[in-house]
C-alpha cells in the first residue's frame, strides 16, 4: 500500500471512471449528438435569411446548443452513481470530497468539448459561415475556456439537485442563471471572431471568461462537500 | 509483583452515539466497543437504527452526539477514517457498466494500493469470482455481484469491516467464500461489525452479540454466554415480540 491518492490522482481515477462508463453506454453523448444537429437543423429552417444574416444569427445558435445539449451530459454526471449507490463508495473512500467534484466536472469537461466538436461543424456547415481554420481554433478556444466554467458550476448543480424528484428540471433553472455571464462573454467573443475582426476584442472577453472560470472552479470545488448529506 | 494485563485498545468504540434526522432519533446513546479480531453482530428489528449506525461508522454520516472511532481516529474522522474502513451495505455500489474487475481496482486505486490490478484479482479470487473478472457487473447473478461487492470492500483489506446483511444472495459457495474471507480478517485483527436478521449466521462468527432496539441496545453481551438454542426466545423478548 503507498497510502491513499492525492486531490489530483483521485479526480483523475475518478474522471477516467467516468468516461469509461460514458463511453460503453453512450447514452448521454449520442443523446447530446443527436440533439445538437436536430437543434441546429430547426434553427436553420425557422431561418429567414433575408432578415437575419448567416453571421448574425450564428453566434447565438452555437451557444444555445453548446448551452442545452451540455445540460444533457451533466444531469447524468451525479445520476449514474445512483444505482446501486455507487455514490456511497465513493463517499467512504479515503479521498478528499473535492476530489470527487474534480474527477466528475473533469469527465463532465471532456464530455462537453466532445459535444462542441460535434457542434462547432455542424453549425458552420448548416449556415455555410467563411471561415478559416484560424477562426475555427479561435472559436474552439472560446469554447473550451467557457466550458470550464459551465462544467464547474453544472457539476455542482447537478451533485444538488440529483436527490431530487424533478432533478432534470431543476439543473437547468438553477444552472441557466449562473450560465449567463459566461454564455455572454463566450456568445461576444464568437461574434467578433465570426465578423473577422480583429482578436484583441475577442482576447478581452477570453480574460473574463478566464476569471470566471476561475472563481467558479473554485467556488464550486469548496462548495461541494456542503452539498453532501452527512 | 505482575502487571495488569491491559486490554487491547478497541479498534471501534462509541460512547453516548446519537443520530437524529431533523426530529426522528435513530440511535438514541449507542455504547460500543469491538477490539482488533472481534466481531459484534447485531440483530434488530426493521427500523430498529442498524444500518444508520454502521453509515455513522462508515463516515457517510456524522454523529449528532456522542463520540465515536474507528482505528483510533475521531468521527467524522475524514480521510484517514475511512482509509481504514471496509463497507458492505445493502446496495453493490458497483458500476454495471464496469466489468468485475474494473469495479475493484477502482476501489484499490481510490485507496491508493501499489498494485491496484494484481489487488483486485487477489480479492476476486477470495471470493470464487476471478474467473468473472472482465464480465460487465450488469449481465452477474444477484449473487456474482455481491460477491464482486464484496471484494470491491475487502480489496484494502480493512482494519474495521462494517457489514450490513452481507449474505443476502449469496449461494452456498458464495456464503462459504465470504465466511473464508471474514475469517481471514479477523484472524488478521481486523473488528468487524456484523448487521444481520439471520440469527444462525451472526451467532457463527460473532464474538459479542447485540440487539438493537429503537435505536439502543437492549442487550449487549459476548457470544459465549450466549446458548444459540436459547437465543431466538431471549430475541424476541428483547425486541418485544410475544410468543
Amino acid at each position: 500500500m503507498t497510502g491513499p491518492p492525492g486531490i489530483l490522482a483521485a479526480a483523475w481515477t475518478i474522471a477516467r471512471k467516468d468516461l469509461t462508463v460514458e463511453l460503453r453506454t453512450r447514452a448521454a453523448f449520442l443523446s447530446a449528438a443527436v440533439f445538437t444537429v436536430l437543434a441546429a437543423a430547426i434553427f436553420l429552417y425557422t431561418w429567414d435569411p433575408t432578415a437575419v444574416a448567416a453571421l448574425d444569427l450564428a453566434p447565438g445558435v452555437l451557444w444555445v446548443i453548446f448551452t442545452f445539449a451540455g445540460l444533457l451530459g451533466l444531469n447524468r454526471s451525479f445520476a449514474a452513481e445512483l444505482a446501486d449507490r455507487a455514490i456511497d463508495g465513493l463517499l467512504i473512500a479515503p479521498i478528499r470530497r473535492e476530489a470527487v467534484f474534480l474527477g466528475k466536472a473533469f469527465a463532465n469537461l471532456i464530455f462537453v468539448l466532445g459535444v462542441q466538436l460535434v457542434a462547432i461543424p455542424t453549425v458552420v456547415l448548416f449556415y455555410n459561415l467563411p471561415l478559416g481554420w484560424g477562426a475555427i481554433a479561435a472559436i474552439a478556444g472560446i469554447a473550451v475556456a467557457a466550458s470550464i466554467g459551465l462544467v464547474a458550476v453544472g457539476t455542482l448543480f447537478s451533485a444538488m439537485t440529483v436527490n431530487t424528484r424533478l432533478a432534470e428540471l431543476l439543473l437547468p433553472v438553477l444552472a441557466l442563471p449562473f450560465f449567463l455571464p459566461i454564455v455572454t462573454a463566450g456568445a461576444q467573443a464568437t461574434v467578433l471572431v465570426i465578423d473577422g475582426r480583429p482578436l484583441t476584442g475577442a482576447l478581452d472577453w477570453m480574460r473574463v471568461l478566464v476569471a470566471f472560470d476561475l472563481v467558479f472552479v473554485l467556488a464550486c470545488a469548496v462548495a461541494y462537500p456542503f452539498t453532501i448529506e452527512t | 509483583m505482575h502487571p495488569v494485563p491491559t486490554p487491547p485498545l478497541a479498534t471501534i468504540e462509541t460512547r453516548g452515539l446519537v443520530r437524529r434526522f431533523d426530529r426522528q432519533v435513530a440511535l438514541s446513546g449507542v455504547d460500543l466497543s469491538v477490539g482488533p479480531g472481534e466481531c459484534l453482530a447485531i440483530f434488530g428489528p426493521n427500523g430498529a437504527g442498524k444500518t444508520t449506525l454502521l453509515r455513522v461508522l462508515a463516515g457517510l454520516l456524522d454523529p449528532s452526539g456522542g463520540t465515536a472511532s474507528v482505528a483510533g481516529v475521531a468521527l467524522p474522522g475524514g480521510v484517514a477514517a475511512r482509509a481504514q474502513v471496509g463497507l458492505i451495505s445493502h446496495h453493490s455500489m458497483l458500476y454495471p457498466a464496469l466489468t468485475a474487475r474494473e469495479n475493484v481496482e477502482f476501489a484499490a486505486r481510490l485507496h491508493g494500493l501499489a498494485s491496484p490490478r494484481a489487488s483486485a484479482e487477489s480479492a476476486l479470487d477470495r471470493l470464487g469470482v476471478l474467473g468473472h473478472a472482465n464480465t460487465p457487473v450488469r449481465v452477474l447473478s444477484r449473487g456474482l455481484q455481491q460477491r464482486v461487492s464484496i471484494a470491491r470492500a475487502f480489496v484494502h483489506t480493512p482494519r474495521v469491516v462494517l457489514l450490513d446483511e452481507p449474505y443476502t444472495g449469496l449461494d452456498a459457495t458464495g456464503a462459504a467464500a465470504l465466511s473464508a474471507a471474514l475469517e481471514g480478517l479477523k484472524s488478521g485483527g481486523a473488528a468487524l461489525v456484523l448487521v444481520t436478521h439471520h440469527l444462525d449466521e451472526g451467532l457463527a462468527i460473532a464474538t459479542h452479540v447485540a440487539v438493537m432496539r429503537a435505536g439502543r441496545f437492549v442487550l449487549h453481551e459476548r457470544r459465549d454466554a450466549i446458548d444459540p438454542a436459547s437465543f431466538a426466545t431471549e430475541y424476541r423478548a428483547a425486541v418485544g415480540v410475544v410468543g
